[in-house]
Parts: C-alpha cells; sequence; structure tokens
C-alpha cells in the first residue's frame, strides 16, 4: 500500500475552498439558527396556546426527520419557489438555518427553563415589560448556562455540513470527493478529511470544555 | 409552482421497464432502514454500554482507551466514517483481507452500514451509559465494595442496574438518531429508504418530486413516532421508584 501525500499538497486550494465553504455554511446556519431557536425556545414557553403549539410542532417535526431529506427536500424546493435554478450550495444556507433552529431551539429553552421563577417575578415587579425581562434578566442567564451547549451543537452542525454532499455541493468533503474521483485518490482523500475533521473539532470541543471549566457558575 | 403536474398516485403506478410498482421499492427500502438500524443498534448497544463502564473504572489505561475510542468516533463526521470503512479499509488490510473486502464479501453496502453506524452511535451511547453510572451517588459503590463485593460484583448487581435505568431516556434520542443515520448509509449505496426516494425522483418520475418526498417523509414521521411512543413505554416499565419520572407506591 502506497500513500501518496502529493495529492494532498498539490490541490490544496481546492480543499481550503472545500473547507471555507464548510466554514461559512456552519457560521451562517448557527447565527440564523441561534437568533430563530431563541424566538423558537419563547414561542414554545409562550401562554399563549396557539403559539407554542406551532413552534413544538416545528421543533418536533425537524428534529424527526434524517437530515438529509430535509437537504434534499430544500435543494428542489427553493429554485421551484424561487423561479430559477439556485444550486445546491446556496440552497443549503437555508435548509441548515431552518433545521438547526430546531435543534438551538431545544437548547435555548433548558437555558431558559433553568432559570428560577423569582428572577422573572423580580423583573415585573420592577416594572419590565415582557420583552424587557426576557433581554436584560432571562437570557444572559439562560445563555451563559448553555453557551457549552451551544457551541457543542455547533461542532456538530459543522460535521453535519459534510451531508451537503448528498445534493452534490463542493464542501470540505464534497471538494475531498471530487478530486479523489478524478485522481482516482480516494484513499488519501478520505483519510485526510476525516483525519482533518478529527483534528478541527477535537481542538474546537476541548476549548469548550476549557470555556465550560471557567464561566460555570459556582453554586 | 404554476405548472406542476400533481399526482399522488403515483405511488401505486409501474416502475416503467419493470414488473413492480414504485410503492413496492419504498417498502423494500423501508424493511432495509429498519433491518440497518437495528442490527446496528445492537452493536452500539453492547460496545456503548462496554465502552461507557471502561470510561468510570479505576484502571488508567482502559479508560484512556475508552475515552479515545469516544473522542474519535464523535469527531469525524458520520458520512466521512462510512466512506472510510468502504473506501479506504480495504486498502489497509493486508492483500488478502482487502480483496476479500472487496470482492467477496457478502452484501458489503449491509455490513459496511451496520458497522460504521454501529461504532459511530456506540460512542454516543458510551458517553450516556457513563454519565448514568456517574449520576449514581458516590456512597452506591462504597456500600457494594463495604459488603465484600468484588468491583465487577458491584458494578453487575448495584451499579448498572441502576445507571441502565437512569439513562433509558437520553437512549431513546440515540435510538431514534438511528433510524435517522441509516439515511446517511445513501452515500456508500445501501439501497434503503432514501436511496430508493433519490433513485425514484432522479430517473423515474422526477416530475412528481414532491408526493414522492412527502410519502417518505410521511413514513420516516411514522417511524419517529413509533420509536417515541415504544420507548416512552419501555420507559414507564423500567423507571426507578422514588425519583421524579417514576411510579409512586
Amino acid at each position: 500500500m502506497s500513500f501518496d501525500f502529493s495529492e494532498i499538497t498539490n490541490n490544496g486550494g481546492y480543499l481550503l475552498e472545500g473547507l471555507s465553504y464548510s466554514a461559512q455554511l456552519t457560521g451562517f446556519a448557527m447565527s440564523i439558527g441561534i437568533v430563530a431557536g431563541s424566538l423558537l425556545a419563547m414561542a414554545r414557553l409562550s401562554s399563549i396556546k396557539g403559539l407554542s403549539l406551532a413552534a413544538s410542532g416545528y421543533v418536533n417535526l425537524f428534529r424527526s426527520l434524517p437530515l438529509v431529506l430535509v437537504i434534499f427536500w430544500f435543494y428542489f424546493l427553493v429554485p421551484m419557489v424561487y423561479g430559477e435554478p439556485v444550486g445546491a450550495d446556496r440552497s443549503a444556507y437555508i435548509t441548515f438555518s431552518v433545521f438547526e433552529a430546531a435543534y438551538y431551539c431545544e437548547i435555548i429553552r433548558a437555558g431558559i427553563q433553568s432559570i428560577s421563577r423569582g428572577q422573572v417575578s423580580a423583573g415585573q415587579a420592577v416594572g419590565f415589560t415582557y420583552w424587557q425581562n426576557m433581554r436584560y434578566v432571562v437570557l444572559p442567564q439562560a445563555f451563559r448556562n448553555v453557551l457549552p451547549l451551544l457551541l457543542l451543537q455547533t461542532i456538530i452542525l459543522f460535521q453535519d455540513t459534510s451531508l451537503v454532499y448528498v445534493v452534490g455541493a463542493t464542501d470540505f468533503l464534497g471538494s475531498a470527493d471530487k478530486i479523489g474521483h478524478r485522481d482516482s485518490a480516494l484513499k488519501e482523500m478520505y483519510s485526510f478529511v476525516a483525519v482533518s475533521y478529527l483534528a478541527i473539532s477535537f481542538i474546537l470541543s476541548t476549548l469548550v470544555k476549557k470555556l465550560h471549566q471557567r464561566i460555570a457558575v459556582i453554586r | 409552482m404554476l405548472h406542476y403536474q400533481w399526482n399522488w398516485a403515483i405511488i401505486f403506478e409501474q416502475v416503467p421497464g419493470t414488473e413492480e410498482y414504485y410503492y413496492q421499492w419504498l417498502i423494500k427500502g423501508l424493511e432495509l432502514t429498519v433491518a440497518t438500524a437495528l442490527s446496528a443498534w445492537v452493536i452500539a448497544l453492547v460496545l456503548g454500554a462496554l465502552i461507557g463502564i471502561a470510561r468510570t473504572v479505576p484502571s488508567k489505561w482502559l479508560s484512556t482507551l475508552a475515552t479515545a475510542y469516544v473522542e474519535l468516533f464523535r469527531n469525524i463526521p458520520l458520512l466521512a466514517q462510512l466512506f472510510f470503512w468502504f473506501f479506504v479499509l480495504p486498502e489497509l488490510l493486508p492483500q488478502a483481507a482487502g480483496d476479500w473486502m472487496k470482492q467477496s464479501m457478502p452484501y458489503p453496502e449491509f455490513i459496511t452500514g451496520v458497522f460504521g453506524l454501529g461504532l459511530f452511535t456506540a460512542a454516543r451511547v458510551a458517553e450516556q451509559v457513563r454519565t448514568g453510572i456517574l449520576a449514581l451517588p458516590r456512597g452506591q459503590k462504597n456500600a457494594g465494595l463495604a459488603m465484600g463485593f468484588s468491583l465487577g460484583q458491584t458494578y453487575r448487581h448495584v451499579l448498572l442496574p441502576m445507571a441502565f435505568r437512569i439513562v433509558i431516556p437520553p437512549l431513546t434520542s440515540e435510538f431514534m438518531n438511528m433510524f435517522k443515520n441509516s439515511a446517511v448509509c445513501y452515500g456508500i449505496g445501501l439501497t434503503e429508504l432514501y436511496f430508493q426516494l433519490r433513485q425514484i425522483t432522479g430517473d423515474y418520475a422526477p416530475g412528481n418530486i414532491i408526493e414522492v418526498t412527502g410519502y417518505v417523509t410521511l413514513i420516516y414521521l411514522t417511524m419517529a413516532l413509533i420509536v417515541n411512543r415504544s420507548m416512552a413505554w419501555v420507559e414507564r416499565k423500567v423507571a426507578v421508584p422514588g425519583t421524579i419520572g417514576g411510579a409512586r407506591k
């Protein structure tokens, strides 16, 4: 068995483009996902029956479906609605934002529920409206409590972006796959991808653990 | 969107050039999805329990090894792992074994899919089991040892029966993930439900992509619901009396 390292160095630019797409997709879906997830979490905990039902329906729907199925839905639906071809790379931005919002929602909901009722009452007692109470009392504490979980979910999201492979987008795995097929170097490419994901995710999750130890509230 | 020709009866039509109907393809795919998920779950549960236990034992090298396993399998995307097992492993093995894997191993996609999914999920199961064991009060282990139990007996009779009952709720979602993740095996060509969907909407009935995908979505939702309900039943059966989730007697 021989391992041709020049395959990797010769195609460094293309692989880096793939990795940067994966990173951008992760960053975009995380930002939208956390904002939408917070709104969904508030809706789920709302006393307005219809709102909380709709939000939990949304969350349960997306959490019950395989991500590759959702990727496929948006892959053909977005161009149909939009009226012209959009491309797998771009429709994935919508897919991951919509899908990840459901997962972030559950984490943020747990965060909100970890806040004691007295905090909410105290906020109301000083005359805060619902939104002020959320903004200044509940959410800052909720986010602090679940920050490590949100970041770990983002690492999972980063790994999950590799699934855009099923609609042919060129993310990190997709770029390696295309080179591997062109040069008959699947062995080199797939090994390189696996080791790179391992290194990136391991370093990030170690950092999250460190952060967790630093910010954990001492009770 | 304006000129879409709806045809919800599409799945009862015959596949052109074959004797079969579309719904039969979907059922075949569903059978393979269930078979893959259940077989992989057996591997994940047994291996995951062993690794989870290994992470809590006082032996340094054993717990390090188990931690390394968990980190390795949790930090590489499932699809990349499946590609590795399917395309790279036969090249790394000695010639004879590699050739056997490539040429004469029966059902290569199924076997690779089951082991790939099983090893991947084992790392997650191990984390839950470890958490379950660590959630027990320290006194339980000491009590076992004080009774004259060996460490093995303490695990077998004191710690594990409690830990497993505690971890059943989080294991539910891992079990559900198994059915969802089996769709990723499409990447190595396993002809499960998602594969059938892509084959039908790709080559045979691209004009009715919404209907066929809709049906497949309903099948996945039903599966999730069944798994969820049956695990809730198991949860009630094994709940530890006296805890918040447990039955009051």
